[in-house]
């Protein structure tokens, strides 16, 4: 394998090829999860200002209807993911850890939860302007799971000029499947997403960048551009390399382009937007509906999981009802770890307690026994063996970084080992043969050096 | 509802363990091992026997004191005494190999807080103890394939605690061998100007007082380096740089320098190169470093070897290659990405950067296929191929 990429011109050097593990929900087609009896909506779910809660307890609300906005524009409104009533709006916990102000609604026992807030629109006339708004009121945020908000990010800055849009399908993390599913099923949705991005950046092509290990995606998404008849300009589908972390927007500029994208600085430096592919499908669903992002297509997987599949779940359904449903919380489980997002980048919780937001891209449950190898193994010091420094795709030296880490020389770390390129992607730890926590370690570095810098 | 466990990501682990390096280079050694004691029968085998003993008990006494990290379980210890047996002279006396291999591990290693904290190679650390303790013993050699060799010991091997070996040069008259023939190659070139054959010293399987042989060292590091066990790199650059500096000298003048076959085959050069320069813990860990690193000690190597006054000189080399580690590593920090001074393009990738063919005039006019472009800038030229 490493000979093969070495002939074919690796797609960016190092990386990791951890075990895909996506058998057990990439041939199935996304599902309808049922309407749990009580959503939460946390109003801080992303980078940027909390917006403020625009409806008050007892109030009655549509699905789809905005309950809470911000003038900030670092910020999107958030919609009722179903119709009930608001029974409280106060501190509840989320998956970050700490309790955020929530807006809680109790599903109405009779309503056929169709969404009757937004007003069909034809956007084949819109603005670029209108467009921006649009995706602005809709709510949208990255799903791939960092959530920033998709208006802010498709906006050019005044004196750049795009000429690129890059969709993100990658999916690099091992047992996710949601973008792939959404892919294959929703390719005519996504190619519209695509042409609404086109226009609003002013980009003259898109490019697909799909892991060469969804080959099906690639057909559709192909399919999907050639019914389209695109106006625009082009839109291409390319396979990249399977490896990790193929997903992080350096990483597919290096595969597709070749180059790297300087330190410090925005793919936008280089007249290129980079997108998810949900979050574009998501866009060419909603937007000539003219609906808000009330559910999201979330992988439920894992060991633990009877029913494994990607499920269509209504934002702020709680972690506890989606597990149940997807036969996780089997009694026999007597200890497990559930995490949110990927294995490799993903966060454990704590309480199941907490609701499904917009940056949860899957839900994975390990049991005891699954987690029983990791438990075995001792941590040694430092071999040096270079593993890590082989692996880091950012070109660190995540040894040095972890010894300085333990001696607590965070200065160092940041200003000679470039702390501040570490994106935590996980690689270093993964390959560690001394079972190290080094990511752990440089969150903890990069933390406490925030904290200096902010004092 | 059962308990619920919180680790940070990643959540998934590679195969990797230390455990299992340490015991793949155990596994790698043992085909050696059994060379060694073809070679050398009896004695050769309680000298691999003993000093990995002492190596063990070292270890197993300083973790349980608490003075250092690890444990017997990592198998780094056996590594240390296997090393240093084979780094031995067959007939060296047993109760001196015990002491070298509880130096190794003492001095060596749990001094500085035991695995991955050692600065020098530990089986080196005991065997310049040794040698500094015992100059006389550690340099009789005896040859190979002695006829009768499994049937009794070398009899410095069984010399009694804190007394001199006996002479083996009378044990050897008496079966007919010279006083040469007690010789290494090494020795024999650098004090009676004699080489010996390219054969005898590719295969060891002659009356040569050598090692194992080197093909079976490069094969068993080979499956290491396969495997990802070892570093390629730092092999290729000891070899290499050896190769080189001693072809240049041979060039230079063929009477006084050997060529740089013989260089290479003699000695512990191979052997160092694959198993002692190799450890992790005290080679860099950055790519570049590990060149440099190997090239200083196949420099070093060949700069002891003829113009000092010892007839071999991976020890000293690798040691001092150790001391410079640290430094090397400093100076030859990976570039990160993004960082570079150049711009640098992948050649073969899918797309270029900046198309000729768009322009903030001309956005959103029809445009060709990809890669089939007219009139495209000069400095997108090298990125697509053939066109």
């Amino acid at each position: 394998m490493r000979l093969l990429n070495y002939f074919r011109g690796e797609a960016f050097q190092r990386g990791v090829h951890p075990p895909a593990a996506k058998e057990a929900t990439a041939e199935r087609k996304i599902r309808r999860l049922p309407f749990p009896p009580r959503v939460i909506v946390p109003l801080s779910q992303h980078i940027g200002k909390a917006p403020r809660a625009i409806v008050r307890v007892g109030q009655e609300v549509v699905r789809g209807q905005p309950v809470a906005r911000s003038e900030d524009w670092l910020s999107v409104p958030h919609h009722a993911p179903l119709s009930g009533i608001v029974e409280a709006i106060e501190l509840r916990p989320t998956a970050r850890g700490p309790w955020t102000q929530s807006i809680v609604i109790r599903a109405h026992p009779g309503a056929s939860q169709e969404d009757g807030w937004g007003i069909a629109k034809d956007l084949d006339q819109a603005t670029p302007s209108d467009l921006l708004q649009a995706i602005w009121d809709s709510g949208m945020v990255g799903l791939g799971g960092a959530a920033f908000p998709t208006h802010a990010k498709l906006s050019v800055p005044k004196q750049a000029h795009v000429h690129t849009l890059v969709v993100n399908g990658c999916e690099c993390e091992p047992f996710l499947t949601c973008d792939h599913r959404v892919m294959v099923e929703e390719a005519d949705y996504l190619v519209q997403g695509i042409r609404y991005a086109m226009r609003v950046t002013g980009a003259v092509r898109a490019i697909v960048g799909i892991e060469d290990n969804k080959p099906d995606a690639v057909y559709a998404v192909n399919q999907a551009i050639l019914r389209a008849e695109v106006t625009e300009g082009e839109i291409h589908a390319e396979p990249v390399p399977t490896k990790y972390p193929q997903g992080s927007e350096k990483m597919l500029m290096m595969a597709l382009f070749g180059v790297e994208i300087p330190s410090g600085s925005l793919p936008v430096s280089l007249g290129m937007v980079v997108n998810n592919v949900g979050t574009l499908a998501a866009l060419g669903r909603l937007l000539p509906l003219g609906q808000a992002l009330t559910e999201r297509v979330v992988t439920v997987t894992g060991p633990g999981v009877a029913r494994p599949g990607d499920y269509r779940i209504p934002l702020g359904t709680p972690l506890k009802f989606v597990l149940e449903y997807a036969g996780a919380a089997a009694a026999d489980l007597d200890s497990r770890q559930v995490i949110l997002g990927g294995p490799m980048m993903g966060q454990a919780i704590a309480s199941l307690d907490v609701p499904i937001t917009k940056g949860v891209s899957g839900v994975l449950v390990f049991r005891h026994q699954d987690m029983l190898a990791n438990d075995g193994r001792k941590t040694y010091p430092c071999i040096k063996c270079g593993e890590c420094v082989e692996s880091c795709p950012m070109g660190l030296n995540p040894s040095a970084l972890g010894m300085l880490a333990s001696k607590r020389e965070y200065e160092v770390m940041g200003s000679d080992f470039h702390l501040g390129d570490c994106f935590e992607c996980g690689c270093c730890t993964y390959v560690c043969p001394s079972n190290i926590p080094l990511v752990q370690q440089f969150r903890v570095a990069k933390q406490i050096l925030r904290e200096r810098a902010a004092s | 509802m059962g308990s619920v466990e919180i680790r940070p990501a990643p959540h998934i682990k590679g195969p990797r363990s230390v455990e299992k390096i340490m015991r793949h280079v155990v596994y790698a050694t043992l085909p050696i091992c059994a060379f060694f004691v073809y070679q050398y029968g009896l004695s050769g085998l309680a000298l691999i026997l003993v000093v990995t003993a002492a190596a063990l008990l070292t270890e197993r006494w300083l973790v349980r004191s608490g003075t250092q990290s690890g444990s017997l379980g990592d198998y780094s210890a056996t590594i240390t005494g296997i090393v240093l047996a084979l780094s031995l002279p067959p007939g060296f006396p047993l109760w001196m190999a015990a002491i070298a291999g509880v130096v190794a591990i003492a001095l060596g290693k749990g001094l500085f807080g035991g695995i991955g904290f050692n600065v020098f190679n530990p089986a080196l650390v005991g065997r310049a103890f040794v040698q500094a303790a015992f100059p006389t013993a550690i340099s009789a050699y005896t040859p190979a394939m002695l006829p009768g060799r499994f049937a009794e010991f070398i009899p410095s091997s069984l010399a009694w605690p804190m007394m001199m070996p006996v002479d083996v040069s009378l044990w050897l008259k008496a079966r007919e061998f010279d006083a040469l023939a007690g010789a290494t190659p090494l020795v024999a070139w650098k004090f009676e100007r004699v080489l010996a054959s390219v054969p005898d010293l590719l295969t060891s399987l002659g009356h040569l007082a050598v090692g194992p042989s080197p093909v079976l060292i490069v094969l068993c590091g080979a499956y290491l380096a396969a495997r990802r066990f070892l570093d390629w790199r730092i092999p290729m650059a000891v070899i290499g740089s050896a190769g080189l500096l001693s072809l240049a000298l041979y060039l230079l003048d063929a009477s006084r320098f050997p060529d740089p076959i013989f260089t290479l085959l003699s000695g512990g050069l191979i052997f160092g190169a694959v198993f002692m320069a190799t450890d992790m813990a005290t080679s860099p860990v950055t790519p570049r470093g590990m060149w440099a690193y190997g090239a200083l000690i196949g420099v070093l190597t060949v700069v002891i070897r003829n113009f000092g006054g010892l007839p071999e000189g991976v020890m000293y080399a690798i040691l001092i290659g150790n001391a410079a580690a640290p430094l090397i590593e400093r100076l030859t920090q990976p570039l990160p990405f993004g960082k570079s001074a150049m711009a640098q393009t992948r050649k073969g990738a899918s797309y270029p950067l900046h198309p000729g063919y768009i322009s903030r005039e001309e956005a959103g006019a029809v445009t060709p296929k990809k890669k089939i472009m007219k009139n495209k800038p000069k400095d997108d030229e090298r990125r697509t191929p053939n066109s």
